[in-house]
């Protein structure tokens, strides 16, 4: 505990670099995931290559990614660009299904009657099938969110500056309480993100509180 | 693209380095590792499926423990792996001798990782059931671990493969990693590379453990294709018979007697 509260500011600029590290490879791949499920979802016999082709993505290893993406992208090893770019692909991999399942999981009626209303492709889509999948998406840039934190964490080992470099600290000091720190920090950052979306998802989705759940 | 003096050209040295017959034998050989890297995944993987996956037919089957379940799985993701690897190597090296130091705090730490998705693959396999499935089996005179085995566990398959596939692949990333406090496998590669600056090593050993990881993939989907009964996933001649009956009639080893079930009350 003494250990924590000699070091808050050195804890705090680590959190932010996490929270960014972490935070927008989110929005990013979700802005690359919503056309790419939308397609999946669009003609039909892209769904399966769309859906375990980017899922197959998610099966690298972390420390693989982030060891192979300068070399890919042209960049030094340490420039936080390498890791936004890996969790980006982290999180478009999760998310393709999940968006193309969720655009799925809209009734035909509610589309059918939105065309009958005058709707057209464009608006239909954006006025009514993408909020009615808000609460699918969501449920899987949740799992992303954890995931994400979780994950940045193993950038410590190339030297990436975030909450993981307390645990490499701690480590070859032999010493607990830098490592239990980043522990915490990043469970609670996990947690942090969760109840973000959450509650972005309440107020994106007011329908669902009005109706005790029911659509 | 052309790479820059500060960007590695990391395809040739990729290229370089692995059609090097020297970086394949030998005691620390792609093969020698990767045979490591598969030994002591495949060892966490069996304890953590010995573990979990009886856990997890239960708690579906009898519905108690159910709400632990759901969020200890949540909550498992956000446990940082490193972190518990280095806990773990912190508390167990000072306790125990000689290759057991790196060995036992990682393997900790692969079966820690893994059980989570594979409890709550067999959780929701069982609760997946449909009900009228389970009734059926009842009604047939069975009694609650017949059910269980008979029925519940066969229909609960796929997602009991699916938990052990994402458990498969979080214990070959975080094998790699375990590399960091001395254990063996593909990581030795990409941590000792890393030491000696040696960057065409750790990217070819980054690359091998990704293709490593994929047709660990491959052969899961592989086996749970042909590992589940034909009535559940949909191959075979009667592909488009519900599963439940199907499941219930290869669970009294029937084949033809069973009406079929009234489809309008198949799950909303």
């Amino acid at each position: 505990m003494t250990w924590f509260l000699d070091h808050i500011p050195e804890v705090l600029d680590l959190t932010y670099r996490h929270v960014y590290l972490a935070g927008l490879p989110l929005l990013l791949g979700l802005l690359i995931a919503l056309p790419l499920g939308w397609l999946a979802r669009r003609y039909r016999p892209l769904y399966l290559p769309f859906t375990a082709g980017f899922g197959l993505l998610y099966t690298i290893p972390s420390l693989a990614l982030f060891i192979l993406m300068p070399g890919f992208l042209g960049r030094q090893i340490l420039d936080p660009v390498n890791v936004i770019v890996a969790m980006t692909i982290y999180t478009v991999a999760l998310l393709v299904r999940t968006v193309a399942d969720g655009l799925a999981a809209v009734p035909d009626h509610v589309n059918n009657a939105a065309t009958a209303m005058g709707y057209g492709r464009g608006k239909r889509f954006f006025a009514v099938e993408l909020p009615l999948a808000v609460p699918v998406i969501s449920a899987g840039l949740r799992v992303a969110a954890v995931s994400n934190v979780s994950i940045v964490s193993v950038g410590a080992i190339i030297g990436v500056q975030q909450l993981g470099m307390l645990f490499t600290d701690g480590f070859y000091r032999f010493f607990y309480d830098p490592i239990i720190v980043g522990v915490v920090g990043c469970i609670l950052l996990a947690l942090v993100f969760d109840l973000v979306i959450v509650g972005v998802t309440r107020v994106l989705t007011p329908w669902l509180r009005a109706s005790g759940g029911h659509p | 693209m052309a790479a820059g003096e500060r960007g590695p050209p990391v395809i040739q040295d990729i290229i370089a380095w692995l059609s090097d017959p020297a970086h394949w034998t030998g005691e620390d050989g792609v093969l020698r590792r990767t045979l490591e890297h598969l030994g002591y995944s495949g060892i966490a993987l069996v304890i953590a499926a010995v573990i979990a996956i009886p856990a997890g037919l239960v708690i579906g089957h009898t519905g108690r423990g159910r709400f632990a379940v759901v969020n200890l799985a949540g909550a498992a993701r956000a446990i940082p792996s490193l972190g518990l690897l280095f806990l773990l190597f912190l508390f167990l090296a000072p306790r125990v001798s000689g290759d057991a130091a790196f060995l036992w705090p990682s393997l900790i730490a692969l079966v820690v990782l893994a059980i989570p998705p594979i409890l709550s693959g067999a959780y929701a396999g069982v609760e997946s059931v449909d009900p009228a499935a389970r009734d059926a089996a009842r009604g047939m005179g069975m009694t609650g671990p017949a059910v269980l085995l008979r029925v519940e566990f066969p229909c609960a398959l796929p997602l009991v493969f699916s938990g052990l596939r994402s458990a498969a692949l979080q214990i070959v990333a975080t094998a790699t990693i375990a590399a960091i406090v001395g254990l063996g496998g593909l990581g030795r590669f990409l941590i000792d590379g890393q030491k000696s600056r040696d960057f065409p090593q750790m990217a070819s050993g980054a690359l091998v453990v990704a293709v490593l990881a994929l047709l660990v993939d491959f052969l899961f989907a592989l086996a749970q294709r042909y590992a589940v009964s034909p009535g559940l996933t949909g191959r075979g001649a009667r592909a488009t018979m519900r599963h439940t009956e199907v499941a219930v009639r290869a669970a009294a080893g029937e084949t033809e007697a069973i009406r079929p079930v009234d489809r309008s009350r198949s799950r909303q």
